[in-house]
């Protein structure tokens, strides 16, 4: 290895998509339902997509960055979903 | 003109798509995805089906398959462009028009005749139409409420970019004859170009005069000009 490569680094990048508030989830309104038929007791259920993608980068900061751009041009929708990333070290 | 019924795998309408344009003297044939437009290409239907198993979002993979990178540059140079039910999903995900199409408010796929109110007559998806007019097409979809974002929505309304609303048979649009959910009962709209237009109704399925109905002619006489 000479001096210019870079270290990389096993990173998971977690992106969970979920819909933006105010957008109707009948999916979720459906769970919920069955939820309560099977006797139990719910305020409210939210469901969201998650993704984990294990990547190599350079350091975390770059990890986020390329996840992120994942979410924008495929994994969420912008018209309806907001999305987080969450990037941790890979043992 | 040839149009272009672009088929990805899951494709399910494209060979109802080339017989209803066959009928009104369309020539249009069916182009593999992953071969890309040939070169005649002056019409292009993307047609319905579940591309890709609507995998991730119905019409999510298919919108980004090189192909579709060509069929925005042909919309932008104002080739014909119809998406219809997953067609439209596709286009909308690739950005040929605004917003998204997901899942219905009643959480299950609809099968059934809906009414659409015409809102402009003046594009070429319209003309064979009256603003105003009230077409019977049918609906097979289980993602076809129309979202898009409450200032996007104003932008589309004071564009006149709403080609078709859902309405009862007397043309007036009720949340009783919306029959997914989508806002402002919206069923079909235009893209930044009046030749670019997306639906989920289906108008290659109420052109052949024996499957029933005739009202989607007008849609793809687009083609036959």
């Amino acid at each position: 290895m000479n001096s210019q490569s870079r270290t990389m680094t096993g990173y998971t990048a977690t992106v969970t998509v979920r819909l933006k508030h105010g957008v109707l989830d009948p999916e979720a309104e459906t769970t919920q339902r069955a939820l309560e038929r099977l006797g139990f007791e719910l305020e409210d259920l939210r469901s969201a997509d998650r993704f984990e993608i294990d990547l190599e980068a350079a350091d975390a900061e770059e990890a986020d960055e390329r996840a992120g751009e994942m979410a924008d041009r495929l994994l969420a929708n912008p018209t309806i979903h907001d999305y987080e990333v969450a990037v941790e070290e890979r043992e | 003109m040839t149009v272009a019924v672009v088929q990805f795998g899951g494709s399910n309408c494209d060979r109802d798509a080339v017989r209803a344009l066959a009928h009104l003297g369309v020539d249009a044939e069916r182009v593999w995805h992953a071969d890309g437009l040939p070169e005649d290409t002056d019409g292009i239907v993307v047609p319905g089906g579940f591309s890709y198993g609507d995998y991730l979002r119905a019409g999510a993979m298919a919108a980004r398959q090189p192909i579709m990178a060509e069929v925005r540059a042909a919309a932008e140079s104002g080739t014909p462009v119809l998406g219809v039910c997953n067609g439209a999903q596709i286009g909308c995900e690739a950005g040929l028009t605004d917003g998204a199409f997901t899942t219905n408010r009643s959480a299950r796929f609809q099968c059934e005749h809906v009414h659409l109110r015409v809102e402009r007559a003046d594009t070429p998806w319209t003309a064979a139409y009256d603003e105003g007019d009230v077409i019977e097409v049918p609906i097979a979809h289980g993602e076809g409420r129309f979202e898009i974002r409450e200032d996007r929505l104003e932008t589309l309304e004071s564009e006149d970019r709403v080609l078709f609303r859902y309405c009862d048979a007397d043309g007036v649009v009720t949340d009783a004859a919306n029959p997914n959910g989508s806002t402002a009962n919206v069923a079909g709209v235009l893209g930044a170009r009046e030749t670019v237009a997306v639906m989920m109704p289906h108008p290659e399925r109420a052109t052949l005069p024996d499957v029933g109905g005739t009202d989607g002619q007008g849609v793809l006489r687009a083609f036959a000009e």
